[in-house]
């Protein structure tokens, strides 16, 4: 005697295990789509720029005329505004991180500052360009140059520098800084020799990714109202300056008017892209080298 | 014999006091440092006030001229007439449009990803795919500008042709690309710290992989995906280069998709980008504009925190 009807259960089972391969293979083409997306915008951008792409358009000037137009005021002025962010932001992001994780009492200060960094992780970028137009521009009249964009760039990435320091910090191993502390030495002794070295790969992995992040920043620096025109090479701190995301957007919304301008947009963008990727590859060099030997 | 012993005890008294000098310089560096470590850790709260200080102050000027419910309540907006009107409707609709479509394309393709991710995909799939989207979100929003601008327009305009030039559309479908590995990592992280017990309940029933990740996972961590749209969108309204390239300048208060319109971040940079006059009324609606996105922005940022700590299961 069979008390269960076998053929009837199969049936039900066949359609549900049917409908779990369907949504199976769904939910695989919906993962490959944004790689898909990714991968027609890289060879697009790729093919329209490659083309464009040689000595000339890397060392040369801006120029009105398109086969004439150099990317090389850009490219300084990019350089020019990370000599800006990086010792800027390491030096307040891994100060922030020391005191919240080690010198802070928890308590209601601590509560707030963290809060505060996260709320401020939320904020557009484009309200950073704002308060840098406001205050470094106007109030502090330093006008819009590599300083003012640079200490913009810097305030916007500094909460992504605080999180990941904080984790470095986190990650050094309880035993180290006790050891080291029972050696005599003192808490900034210890900060110093001890922690920080141990937190330097993790840092330096967070604080990489965020600069990736401040180089393609585009929104603040239209605020500041940073030129895509022909202007000198900028050769210091308070000069003048474009930059590679600057060059970008210009050359994207008159490509309306002048066809090429399209393709040197593309072939800046290629420029971007590979610099973002270098420095994407050294973050993730380091964190494999460096990452949790303890 | 005993003058060198006598020697060698005032030698040991000068390490003895050489040593009590150095420990008076680092218990002064010790009582120094913190409090200039608290100094740097205080420039984050002075971003803050910078921020609101700035925002305010010169938005309060802006309701000075122009009334607080015609800015909230008017649907024309013309700054540069010679009759200006300073409605911000069309604007908050501008944004709320490009946002909403965004999240109609990142919502389900990001949930559906980390689905995939989470539940189907093996271990080694999970760990090259997921660096790979992640890339998407590494990706400077003025590249996807111009690709929205110079690709995905055309494409949609060869397919319906009475889409405009610049227009709500692409920008928005292009935002929704990028903000898909936000909400896929935030989603999947949610349904991975799902405990295996629970799955291992539903497949001992009978379930499915299906209905155990619908009617078990997504439950249990339904807090973490819902907070995750949310910051998906609060991203889409914040965001500013795609939607000031592809989407256009013009004020329209209108519904149509395939019409241009202006979000409040495009707002913002045509007008700083115009060296708007300090002191004029459009200066000042800067502020006011930013100080509306701020308050936005900030909102959704809150809610996302509050529904991820509120309504988390604990098991």
């Amino acid at each position: 005697m069979q008390y269960v009807d076998t053929g009837n259960v199969q049936k039900r089972l066949n359609s549900r295990l049917l409908k779990n391969n369907l949504f199976k293979g769904i939910f695989f083409l919906a993962t490959i789509f944004g790689l898909v997306v990714l991968a027609v915008l890289l060879i697009r951008v790729g093919t329209q720029g490659i083309s464009w792409m040689d000595w000339n358009f890397l060392t040369g000037r801006l120029s009105t005329d398109a086969d004439r137009a150099g990317i090389m005021g850009a490219i300084l002025g990019t350089s020019w505004l990370m000599l800006v962010v990086i010792p800027v932001t390491l030096f307040l992001g891994v100060g922030t991180a020391i005191y919240l994780e080690l010198y802070a009492k928890k308590g209601k200060l601590q509560t707030i500052i963290a809060t505060n960094i996260s709320n401020l992780a939320g904020v557009p970028s484009i309200v950073y360009g704002l308060l840098g137009l406001t205050v470094f521009v106007r109030a502090m009249s330093v006008g819009n140059v590599v300083l003012a964009g640079g200490l913009t760039l810097s305030l916007l990435v500094l909460p992504i520098v605080i999180v990941s320091a904080q984790e470095a910090i986190r990650a050094v191993p309880q035993h180290l800084s006790e050891a080291s502390y029972g050696m005599g030495a003192t808490k900034w002794q210890t900060v110093k020799n001890i922690i920080l070295p141990a937190a330097i790969p993790g840092i330096l992995t967070g604080s990489i990714l965020a600069l990736s992040r401040a180089i393609g920043e585009t929104a603040p620096l239209t605020v500041l109202g940073i030129p895509a025109l022909l202007i000198p090479f900028p050769e210091g701190f308070f000069d003048p300056f474009t930059a590679l995301p600057m060059q970008i957007y210009y050359w994207t919304l008159d490509s309306s008017l002048v066809d090429e301008y399209a393709y040197l947009a593309a072939a800046t963008i290629v420029v971007l892209l590979m610099l973002l990727f270098l420095l994407n590859a050294v973050a993730i060099h380091i964190r494999n080298k460096f990452g949790q030997r303890y | 014999m005993a003058a060198s012993r006598e020697n060698n005890r005032i030698n040991v008294r000068e390490l003895i006091n050489k040593n009590k000098n150095g420990k008076n310089m680092s218990r002064l560096t010790e009582n120094i440092i913190p409090t200039i470590l608290f100094m740097i850790a205080s420039i984050s709260i002075l971003t803050t006030v910078g921020i609101i200080y700035t925002l305010l102050s010169e938005a309060i000027e802006f309701f000075r001229r122009v009334p607080i419910w015609d800015f909230f309540t008017g649907t024309v907006l013309r700054p540069l007439s010679q009759d200006p009107a300073f409605g911000i409707l069309p604007l908050i609709n501008g944004t709320i449009i490009s946002s909403l479509i965004a999240i109609l394309v990142a919502g389900p393709i990001g949930m559906m990803t980390a689905v995939y991710l989470s539940e189907y995909a093996s271990e080694k799939r999970r760990r090259t795919w997921k660096p790979m989207l992640e890339i998407l979100a590494g990706i400077p929003t003025i590249v996807y500008g111009f690709f929205a601008f110079t690709f995905v327009t055309p494409v949609i305009r060869t397919i319906f042709p009475a889409v405009e030039a610049t227009n709500i559309l692409s920008p928005g479908l292009i935002m929704g690309v990028m903000i898909i590995p936000m909400i896929a990592s935030l989603s999947e992280d949610a349904m991975t710290s799902v405990p295996n017990s629970m799955r291992e309940g539903a497949l001992a029933l009978g379930a499915t992989k299906l209905e155990m990740t619908f009617k078990v996972v997504v439950p249990a961590a339904l807090s973490g995906i819902i907070s995750s749209f949310v910051l998906g969108i609060s991203r889409a309204i914040g965001e500013t280069m795609i939607v000031t390239i592809a989407s256009g300048s013009s004020k329209h208060f209108t519904f149509d998709i395939t019409q241009s319109m202006q979000t409040m971040t495009a707002y913002i940079v045509e007008v700083a980008g115009g060296d708007a006059p300090a002191g004029e009324t459009i200066y000042y609606s800067l502020y006011a504009v930013a100080l509306t996105l701020f308050v936005f922005t900030l909102m959704m940022n809150l809610l996302a925190r509050y529904i991820a700590r509120k309504f988390r299961e604990e098991y």
